[in-house]
């Protein structure tokens, strides 16, 4: 195995890593915590891993299995619900209330469809991609894909409506 | 509507969101949508989401690597010595690294926008708890420093009021940074808390930057790209109080 390469490859992916599971987790040290627990277990597992394969995919398998591991724990699930929400912040005030819709939406959806959901559209991976990281065929995340996206669709239109009642 | 073209209507929909479909398939898809308003409306909303993630998500890419990620006590059997080695010169690399991998303009804005946070909490943390010499030139001179800021900064710079925040300007100061001279502007509120608005200007960066958070060893920083000029404020207050300040410097200096 060349080391170096290994390195930097890995090296390369931690933004991504923490990107990802800042989105995931929506609080900085959690997430932290997340691709430190990756890392390591990279690491540990470099020996698994052959010149020239993808070190991405590989590495959001890892974090995938964590955090679902995790959320079998209700751990991270627990903290991601009870601490502040931490967001970046866009100029226009408008898009802030947006944006602490979504957070706040995506913390309402299943967690693989969260997964899903991140993978593909923050993380521009493919459908293939994600099927392997989240180990499920690609019909799998398909459905997924359209169920999260719908859900947060109709999340975030119902939050932004608060005085529309249905009448039963 | 029958189950199979529900199905192949969905696949299709992410696929368009996503941009997978093939040339023709994306014109066909679209003639579609111009007769659909509700399926128009359900796209549009599936690709703002996406937009917003990347809009709130994508300053990570740009923060520094916090230290627990890079060698510790804890793991140092793991990250052995040539790791340590080669993590270290590497991380000086990355930036530059990142230049091969992330496209066109973003380049450049990965190194210059987040080395302005950076800069901006390193003057801010020497210059802040000076007694006798917090600037060089005081606000009573307001006229002059800004006329002489300016001048070496090559482009006309202000000194924004912010006392409808409580904040006093104390004055401020010409610094070095990487690619030529910035300024330094100080201010006070009652209670001798400070903060400091760091401007840079001549970025050549395109694109205008939105807000950005950036933390150091509890000092909040905001930081943005306003055509040429790039701001950073810093400041040991709150994120809510900081945030607040930033947004009046920004409606300020944009004008």
């Amino acid at each position: 195995m060349n080391n170096l390469l290994w390195e930097d490859q890995l090296k390369q992916q931690i933004p991504n890593l923490r990107r990802y599971a800042r989105a995931l987790t929506q609080n900085t040290a959690s997430a932290d915590d997340l691709v430190q627990d990756c890392l390591e277990r990279a690491w540990d597992k470099r020996e698994n891993w052959k010149d020239g394969s993808n070190v991405r995919a590989w590495l959001f398998t890892i974090m995938h299995n964590i955090f679902i591991n995790g959320i079998r724990r209700q751990k991270i699930q627990q903290e991601y619900l009870s601490k502040t929400i931490e967001l970046s912040i866009e100029n226009s005030e408008e898009q802030l209330f947006a944006m602490r819709d979504l957070t706040a939406c995506l913390a309402k959806l299943k967690p693989e469809f969260r997964e899903t959901v991140l993978l593909v559209g923050l993380e521009n991976l493919s459908y293939k991609e994600t099927a392997d990281i989240t180990g499920v065929p690609i019909g799998t995340v398909m459905s997924r894909l359209s169920r999260g996206r719908e859900e947060l669709r109709q999340l975030m239109t119902r939050d932004a409506k608060p005085k529309l009642v249905s009448i039963k | 509507m029958s189950y199979i073209k529900r199905n192949i209507t969905e696949e299709l929909i992410h696929a368009y969101v996503d941009e997978n479909l093939s040339p023709e398939e994306h014109v066909r898809f679209e003639r579609l949508l111009k007769n659909d308003s509700k399926l128009l409306e359900k796209v549009e909303s599936y690709q703002a989401q996406n937009v917003m993630l990347h809009n709130m998500f994508d300053s990570v890419l740009d923060e520094p690597i916090p230290a627990q990620l890079t060698p510790s006590p804890r793991n140092i059997k793991a990250w052995n010595f040539p790791f340590k080695l080669i993590a270290s010169v590497l991380l000086l690399c990355i930036g530059g690294f990142m230049g091969w991998f992330v496209k066109d303009n973003q380049t450049p804005r990965y190194n210059i926008v987040a080395n302005l946070a950076q800069m901006a909490t390193r003057a801010h943390m020497v210059y802040t708890p000076e007694i006798k010499h917090p600037v060089e030139v005081a606000a009573e001179q307001e006229q002059h420093l800004v006329k002489w800021l300016s001048k070496r900064l090559g482009n006309s710079v202000k000194a924004p009021d912010l006392t409808s925040e409580g904040y006093e300007l104390v004055g401020g100061r010409l610094l070095p940074s990487t690619t030529g001279p910035a300024a330094q502007f100080m201010y006070e509120n009652n209670i001798g808390e400070r903060l400091t608005l760091f401007v840079r200007t001549k970025l050549n960066i395109e694109k205008n930057v939105a807000f950005r958070y950036y933390v150091e060893q509890e000092t909040n920083v905001f930081y943005w790209v306003d055509a040429e000029f790039g701001y950073a404020l810093v400041g040991s207050v709150s994120k809510p109080e900081l945030l607040g300040v930033s947004n009046l410097v920004y409606r300020q200096l944009s004008l």
